[in-house]
This record gives structure tokens, sequence and C-alpha cells, in this order.
């Protein structure tokens, strides 16, 4: 047993940490916030160069083949920043699938090139009545002379304006049952019938869309892995993601607890640096109670993932994916208090931290949800 | 990055699984403990046990009697443990095995630990530690009692209070002023008291569970050679840092196993509780709270395996220590708190009550939990360091002028 980085990881931290502070600084952020496409060309190609969009893609595909550890080490980094754009949806989303469900084809066409920063992807799976529920699958994938024809609306996708592909999860079978009938899909976003409506959303640093499918065509040669079967990768999938916000997660609530403990030892209130008072430096210290304690969750998580039985690793996303969420918008919330009013203006970044850990509660399942989740996992339907 | 044990360890985890179903099996009920007496032979045995089997004092040096292991196996241990510790109340001396042998191993004389390691281990011994007194809680450097150096001797007078099982104990980690006129922090000593010793008083305090765990102690002209000073004189506050940082690195281990047996006990106590005639767990409020319980539980247990893994490699433990302290302590409250909502109106029924559920344990963690989150460090105390000593906060004015006087 052994739970530190080894060297090969701090290296991969301090690069990532190095890299992100020079290219992502808050002014990028906050134009990229405003822009319409929220990321520029030029960095993509710069973290492709880094080797990042294959970090987790096995090496005949042109990746790097590394664990979800290493990744979550750089994806800890980007939360710090905030880091706009496409990269989670890629390389997080739709790489994973393609990765856990694609046929040797699909890979050498789609992943080959995810890894070598020359498409894009994302994952069309949430709908306008399943609430942030992953297994609410209704939207209709119909057989229709050896293809499908789906019809539908898909909601709170990722950066899909900006994808060349999206992996869009679809009912071809009766029921409600995610695990029985539900087919996924590799659908062009250029696809004839597919529209794309860009939300007004409260994190401006990552775009989401309303995608609407109307008598969108697909052949059988869409169809990522098996049909009707759609779910059991899927899931796997998920849990990966989730484990990848809650790296997210905890990169963004070290940064607003580093912003918080700044500010209170320099601003003076009272003949004293408000960092003096009780009421302000317990509030600080509880940020590094749950900074600390989501790093440890987050970190089992990651190596779970890789190393562990699906069902102990299922449950170990879970709590890391609701406890990091938690964490990040507590933290969020009193580094704006011990802010102060200039905490609540454009001006500072804080907004920018507590709008992305707003988001990232509710995606891929909401606390809820998860809890939920863990609740079944542990046991409290069987006692 | 590996949470897997390595074939040797997990082979040691065997070896010991099975040596412990040979050595107390599960048919035999456990000894009594009710009494002082009884809780300390049961104790007793139990120890001599583990000593003669080779699982005490782990990772201590053979000389001394202990194993020369490794800390993985010192973890191993004390997990495989935990139940087997609650039946025979290894809590009476968990002072004696997480403060006073760390401590007398780290810092004691050559003497002290030829004279006091083995006793730890072969269950001779049971120790604990007498720092807070009347006035000096949190503030445990308001340290006021005495003592006076007299030949070959300190005479110690004073008073200390909420010491820990004191009723069973042989010993105790004394903190003394032995200079009144040096500033506080400065004229504190270290001292290894033997609790039979003429002018030791032990008075036992009732609790908020009904029982006495904790006592005063009193101390009249109480004689220690001075061989049983621990570092130098005046030097005892540095000494009794190290000590509570000690008990710190073991601790939120084996506070995570103690939970997750606490934990078990809930789901299966939750299962059978009904409201409205169906079982409380169909309602999503509670599987919520289970779920978050749960999740605090792993929170806290891979957060103790980084400041375990990180002594391993070779650091010392540091102040971030604490936040485990504030983990355990809060996971605590919640999960009996959780525990008592579960059982609704039932939930008054105490030991004794024929309809009290598992016959009133949750009752008792309930009001216990009351006291975690003061003993070893109040949570405020635990912020305070925190925000000090890890994040790097200023003291507050009034306070850092106090403490330079």
């Amino acid at each position: 047993m052994d739970i530190s980085f080894n060297q090969d990881q701090i290296e991969i931290a301090n690069q990532a940490h190095r890299f992100l502070e020079k290219e992502c600084p808050a002014e990028f952020v906050r134009r990229m916030y405003e822009d319409e496409k929220g990321f520029t060309d030029e960095l993509w190609h710069k973290m492709a160069e880094m080797g990042w969009m294959g970090m987790t893609i096995p090496e005949q595909y042109n990746g790097v083949g590394l664990g979800l550890t290493d990744l979550c080490i750089i994806l800890e980094e980007m939360g710090r920043v905030v880091l706009p754009g496409p990269y989670f949806s890629t390389v997080m989303l739709a790489a994973e699938a393609l990765k856990a469900a694609g046929n040797e084809s699909q890979k050498q066409t789609y992943l080959a090139r995810i890894a070598v920063g020359e498409s894009r992807g994302t994952l069309a799976l949430f709908e306008p009545e399943g609430g942030s529920r992953p297994g609410y699958i209704r939207m209709e994938a119909k057989e229709d002379s050896g293809g499908f024809i789906m019809n539908g609306t898909k909601l709170f996708v990722p950066d899909a304006p900006v994808s060349d592909f999206m992996v869009v999860a679809a009912r071809t079978g009766a029921g409600n049952d995610p695990a029985e009938g539900v087919t996924l899909f590799l659908v062009d976003t250029g696809a004839p019938g597919l529209s794309i409506t860009p939300l007004i959303t409260m994190d401006g640093t990552r775009k989401q869309s309303a995608v609407r499918f109307e008598g969108v065509k697909v052949t059988s040669e869409n169809i990522l892995g098996g049909i009707h079967k759609g779910w059991e990768p899927l899931s796997r999938v998920l849990n990966r993601a989730q484990v990848g916000l809650a790296a997210e997660n905890v990169g963004g609530a070290q940064k607003a607890m580093e912003m918080a403990v700044d500010y209170a030892k320099i601003r003076v209130a009272f003949d004293q640096p408000i960092g003096a008072y009780q009421a302000v430096k317990h509030m600080c210290a509880q940020m590094l109670v749950e900074v600390e304690g989501s790093r440890s969750i987050l970190y089992y998580a990651a190596w779970a993932q890789d190393e562990e039985r699906p069902e102990q690793a299922a449950l170990a996303a879970s709590v890391a994916k609701s406890h990091c969420s938690e964490a990040y918008r507590n933290v969020c919330t009193d580094c704006i208090q011990v802010l102060g009013a200039i905490g609540f203006t454009w001006e500072h970044d804080a907004h920018l931290f507590l709008k992305r850990a707003k988001a990232n509660q509710v995606a891929l399942g909401d606390t809820a949800f998860h809890r939920e989740e863990i609740a079944r996992l542990i046991g409290c339907d069987g006692v | 990055m590996d949470y897997r044990l390595s074939p040797e360890d997990e082979n040691y985890r065997e070896e010991l699984r099975a040596w412990l179903d040979r050595t107390f099996p599960k048919d035999r009920p456990p000894p009594k403990t009710d009494t002082i007496e009884d809780a300390r032979k049961a104790y007793q045995n139990y120890q001599r046990k583990l000593f003669e089997g080779g699982y005490a004092g782990i990772r201590y040096p053979r000389k001394y009697g202990g194993q020369n292991g490794s800390m993985i196996q010192e973890m191993i241990v004390t997990e495989e443990l935990a139940p087997y510790g609650r039946d025979h109340a290894a809590g009476i001396n968990a002072i004696g095995m997480g403060m006073a042998l760390p401590t007398i191993h780290a810092v004691g004389t050559e003497e002290q630990k030829e004279m006091f390691i083995r006793k730890l281990l072969d269950g001779t011994h049971v120790w604990v530690q007498a720092f807070s007194e009347p006035n000096a809680g949190s503030d445990v450097a308001a340290c006021t009692t005495r003592a006076v150096r007299k030949g070959d001797r300190y005479l110690v007078n004073g008073q200390k209070i909420w010491t820990t099982s004191a009723q069973y104990a042989d010993w105790s980690l004394v903190l003394v002023r032995t200079s009144p006129d040096k500033p506080k922090h400065r004229g504190l000593s270290y001292l290894l008291m033997d609790l039979k010793a003429p002018g030791v008083e032990i008075r036992p305090i009732r609790q908020i569970t009904g029982e006495d765990e904790f006592n005063e102690i009193y101390f009249d002209d109480v004689e220690v050679p001075l061989n049983m000073l621990v570092g130098r004189e005046d030097e005892g506050w540095m000494i009794a840092l190290t000590t509570l940082m000690f008990e710190r690195v073991m601790g939120d281990l084996s506070m995570a196993n103690t939970f997750k047996i606490m934990f078990d006990n809930l789901l299966s106590m939750a299962g059978s509780v009904k409201e409205n005639g169906r079982p409380v767990l169909e309602n999503p409020y509670y599987r919520q709270k289970m779920a978050k319980c749960y999740s605090d539980l792993m929170v806290l247990k891979y957060t103790g395996l980084r400041n375990f893994s990180k002594v391993f490699g070779g650091g010392v433990p540091g102040p971030e220590g604490s936040i485990g302290k504030l983990l355990w302590s809060t996971l605590q409250v919640n999960m009996s708190e959780l525990a008592m909502e579960i059982q609704g109106p039932y939930n008054q029924l105490m030991p004794g009550s024929p309809s009290a559920i598992d016959n009133g344990l949750f009752q008792y963690s309930y009001l216990y939990a009351k006291g975690m989150v003061i003993a070893a460090g109040t949570t405020e105390v635990m912020k305070n360091i925190i925000g000090e000593r890890v994040l790097g906060l200023p003291k507050d004015m009034s306070r850092s002028a106090i403490t330079r006087k």
C-alpha cells in the first residue's frame, strides 16, 4: 500500500499547474465567459501538444494510456483555473464512451483523432422531464429500413456547438428501465434534422445547449456498442466522469479557499487582519477540512475506477461526486462571505468559482441522486 | 498509488484473523466489564494474550517487548482488533497505547523506556493523561498544578479534571508548573506519576450518560522522583504538544474502524424500525441521511489513510491531523443524531426498558457524542490550530498579547 503520488504524478501536477497559470489566467476565463464559442483553437492545440487529449486513451489510438488517477491530477489543476472549453466533454464523456463501447473502426476513426486534438465530441443524455437522473432515457430511436430515426430533445448537452459529434443515448426498446432497451449512437453534429440551441446558463465558462432531434437518421454503423445494451457501458462512463468532476471540484475549492485565506491575512478591520477573528478564522479552517476531506475521497475513487470491483468503484464515484460537489459549493459560499462586498462584485473572481460549483453540483446526477445510489449500494433496500 | 495491501501484508492479516478466531472464539461470551475490577481484569487478560501472541507494540523495538514490525502491520492490527477491543474494555487504556507509549518511546529516557514500555504492552499498566484543570481546559497551558523540586524529587500539589479512566489507572502523564515566574508556555514540565503514590486522590465524575468515566484528581504533596521527568524541566509544553499529535495519527484510522462498526449497527437497526407500518428505510429522507453518513465515513477513512501514509513515508504528524479530529467528532454527532431520528419516539427509551431498541445503545452514543466535540481539543481549538498553524492566519491580538506576557 502506498497512497502518495509517485514522482511522475508529481511532475504531471507541477507541469499542469505551470501551464495553466500561464495559459489560462482569470482574464482569459472572463473573455471566454463572454465569448460565444468559449475557447480558443490556440489553447486547444497547446493542450493537445501537452498530450492531454489522449491522457487515458490507449497508445494504439495515439493516446498516452495513463489511468484515471493521472487524469484527475490534471483535472484538479483545470478546476483550479476554471478552465473554459470542451476538454471535459471531449475527454471525459465522448472519448470514455468510445473506449467503453466502441468497435475497432470507431476507435480508429474517433478516438485516434480526439487524442491528437483533431476532433471533439460530447454526450447528449439528459432529458426535459428527467431532472438530473441519468437513467431517465425516453427519447426514441425507431428502427426504419435498416437504420434508425431519432425524434426528441436532449438538454444540458455540454459544448454541443463546438463538437464534431455527440454520443446520444436513446431508447430502442420498450420500457423505462435504462438497463434494457437503451442504445448509444454516434451522431454527427451536422446531421440533418439536428438543431442546437445554446442555453443561457449561470456558469458562462462551460457552455450548454438544448439539442433537438427531428427525424435524424442514423445507420447501424452509428451504433456504439450493442443494440439495447447502451446502459452498462454508459453507466461506467458516467462513473468515471463523475470522479473527473469531483477532481475539478477539489481544484476549484482549493483555489477559492486560497483566495479567502490570502484576503483574510491582509484585510484589516477594527485594527487587526480579519483572519485573526475566530468567526472568519473558523470559516477558513472549515474550508480546509472540506478541501482535504474531498481530496482524500477523490483519489481513492479515481484509483477504484481502474482497480476495484465495479460495485465498489460505483459506490466510490457517487460518494466522491456528491461530497466534492457540496464541498466546492460550501467553500465558494464562505469564500464570498470572507471577501465581503468585494466578493459580491463582478470584478472579483470569486463568482467564477461559485458558478462552476453550482453547475457541477447538478451535472451528471445531483447530490440527491447520488445519495440514493449510495443508499442502494450499501444495502438500505435489503436490510 | 495503490490502496491495496501487498501479498505479505494480506497474509499477515489472514494469520491475525485466524489467531483471533482461535484466541477469542466467537461462541464464548465476552467477559464482564461492569466494575472497575472486572474491566481491568478483562483488559489485562486481553492485552496479555495480544502480547504473548506477538500482536502488541507492533512497531516498537523487540528489546522493549515490541515486534519491530511495520506501520502497515500496525494499521492492520488496529483495524482487526477494533471489535475485540470493545468487548474487552481496551478503551480504559486507550491513552496508554495512544499517548503514553509513543511519547515515552520518542522522548523518554532509556530508564523510562525500560521501566514502562514492556509493562504497557503486556497489559500490566494502565495509563491516563492529566493535563486539564478546572481553569485550564482548552487553554491547557494555563495549568497551575505546582511541582517544586525538593532534593531528589518533586512535590506536586494541585488539581486535575476530566481525566478519562483514572479510576482504572496505575500511572499518569501529568503536566505541571515548575517555574511560575516564566512565561506561560515556558514554565511547564512533563512528569510520569505513579497514581498509587500517597497524596493522590481520584474522584469519579458522573457524566451526561449517567456513567462515571472521567475523574478529578487531587495532588496533596505527591512525591515524584526526578527521574520521572520527561525531557527537560520547563520544556514540558512541546512534549505535551507532541503527545497530542501522536494521539491523532492512529486515532483517525481507529476511529474510522470504530465508526464503521457503529454504522453497520445503525444500518441493521434502521432496517428493523418501522414508521406508519413500513420499514423506515423506505423513506427517502432517511436514505439520504444514511448515504451522507456513509460518505462522511469514507472521507474519514481515506483522510486517515493519507495522514497515516504521510507519517509512514517518514514525515512527522503535523497540525493537519486536526482535520481528522474534526471529521470524526462531527461524524459521531451526526451518526448518533440520525440513529435517534430513525427511532422516533422509541429514542426516549433507555437501557432496561423492555421496548428500548438495541437496549439503548444509540441513546448512549448520542449522549456520549456530545463529549467528543469537546474532548481531545474542542472543535473551536481545532479550528484555531488549523487556521493559525496550517493556513497561517494571524492570532487574535488579545490572545497573542496574553501569550507574550
